[in-house]
């Protein structure tokens, strides 16, 4: 017979601090190496589109003329593999995910 | 005879995480039928193998469960290496089986939450949900991602883990087992929750086979099987034995999946000690080429990937069977003849994942 199984495991929780994170006030800080949003170092880039074609998403969209570089962040996964492929190692993934948003949201970049 | 009537069960139902529709034939407050409906949320995921090129659709095939994604990608995976004549270098396999065996651990925490939500004990849940969010957080720092694991890729896995690391996921896992044990201390003694899993549910051993039940429904009743006894990704190193229990009602499916908890910790802690340094991928060369089965053991118990492939980056065809299709004629069996208020337990006992039996 066991009733009150539980009760020393609630009394135990009762006096220790929460597991939980108050996640607005406190900030969520990932661990190193996690995969978030994609960032790019546009000075470094070449415009040779190899992560355009890579891209199992079609999240990228590489111009040459003018020199554009274009994610939709709604439509990345996530899935490192741009970073992996790109021959100037001007990509990267963030620890953080894009913030939230109500729409399609592109980015671009300049050279 | 009393009369009869239908109660209609799901699609949306507070137990059911995901939908699926269940016709109840009732007489007084008994069961006597229940007639499935699937189909809700097909999303042609099989369709999409002529779209994407091979290497690509590991990401897809990932996408197909959320909780066993990490097995899903690797059972394609492996079908992709067989057909493209590739060794798995060791390390890759070892990595494979910890994440494989993590997956599985925060799997049966999340069941073993679930269900005792679905019994009404909130605390419970939530106390195995505390748990599995640490196993979430190793994952993330392993992998990079905490439901969507994205390290395995064809020929290998795309991530290492160091051995500093990997010991420290060990010290870590070997506290939450104290943990674990305690929860299921009160899942396997506890009276009021023997009183709602207790010859609840039945399904003797001779239904389960006939049935083709998979994973900790089949174990549960009292068949020793396990397709991680096949030996693949470098199971067979590892010295498995499968757990089994033999009175088949939603009791033993629970006491199954609690001692795979500690099975899975062992299985890591083998792999481990076993691991030695070594490239981490085979490289890709050539396209695939022929037919392959490919079989795994998931938390919920079997998936089969069927793959055929013509030579081009694109496959023919690519077949998936997922562990929960299998188990739904034996758990119409279980419900016949149970009590309306137990209905919500024993649809939990086969792990339903519904997203993935319609892929
Ligand atoms: S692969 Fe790298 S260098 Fe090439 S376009 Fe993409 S970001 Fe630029
Ligand atoms: S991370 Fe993956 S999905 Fe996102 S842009 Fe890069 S390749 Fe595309």
């Amino acid at each position: 017979m066991s009733f009150l199984s539980m009760s020393k495991m609630v009394l135990r929780k009762l006096f220790s601090a929460p597991v939980t994170e108050r996640y607005p006030f406190v900030p969520k800080v990932h661990p190193v190496g996690a995969r978030g949003k994609v960032n790019i170092e546009i000075e470094k880039c070449i415009f040779c589109g190899i992560c355009q074609r890579r891209c199992p998403t079609t999240a990228i969209i590489v111009t040459k003329e003018p020199k554009v570089w274009e994610i939709d962040r709604l439509r990345c996964i996530s899935c490192n593999l741009c970073v992996d492929v790109c021959p100037k190692k001007c990509l990267a993934l963030d620890t953080q995910y894009s913030p939230c948003c109500v729409g399609p949201q592109k980015d671009s970049y300049h050279a | 005879m009393s009369k009869r009537t239908i109660i209609p069960f799901g699609p949306q139902h507070p137990v059911l995480p995901e939908p699926i529709h269940l016709d109840l034939v009732i007489e007084d407050e008994k069961v006597i039928e229940a007639i499935p409906s699937i189909g809700f949320i097909h999303r042609g995921l099989e369709k999409l193998v002529e779209k994407k090129d091979f290497i690509d659709y590991v990401f897809v095939a990932e996408r197909i469960c959320g909780i066993c994604s990490f097995i899903h990608g690797m059972t394609y995976c492996i079908a992709m290496e067989e057909l493209l004549k590739l060794e798995v270098p060791s390390r890759a396999q070892y990595l494979r089986v910890i994440w494989s065996e993590l997956s599985r651990i925060h799997s049966h925490l999340l069941w073993l939450g679930l269900t005792a939500d679905a019994f009404g004990f909130e605390n419970l849940f939530m106390q195995s949900w505390q748990i599995r969010e640490q196993i979430l957080d190793i994952i993330e720092e392993t992998t990079g991602g905490r439901v969507i694991f994205g390290s395995c890729k064809v020929g290998g896995v795309r991530r290492d883990i160091s051995a500093e690391k990997l010991q420290e996921i060990l010290k870590k896992l070997r506290s939450y087992r104290n943990q674990w044990t305690e929860i299921g201390g009160i899942f396997l003694n506890d009276t009021t929750v023997k009183h709602r899993l207790q010859g609840v549910g039945k399904l003797s051993m001779e239904q389960a086979k006939t049935l083709g039940a998979v994973g900790p429904m089949l174990r549960g009743s009292g068949v020793a099987m396990d397709i991680r006894m096949t030996g693949y990704s470098g199971y067979n190193k590892l010295g498995f034995t499968p757990v089994v229990e033999t009175a088949g009602d939603c009791y033993s499916r629970c006491k199954v999946r609690i001692r795979e908890l500690d099975q899975s910790l062992q299985l890591i802690e083998t792999c481990v000690t076993q691991m030695t340094e070594g490239p981490l991928e085979a490289k890709v060369v050539g396209f695939p080429n022929g037919e392959f089965f490919a079989r795994s053991e998931q938390p919920r118990g079997e998936a089969i990937y069927y793959a055929k492939a013509n030579g081009t980056k694109f496959l023919q065809r690519l077949r998936v069977r997922t562990p929960t299709f299998a188990n739904l004629p034996p758990l119409l069996t279980a419900l016949a003849g149970c009590q309306l208020a137990d209905v919500p337990v024993i649809v939990l006992t086969i792990d339903p994942c519904i997203s993935c039996a319609e892929r």
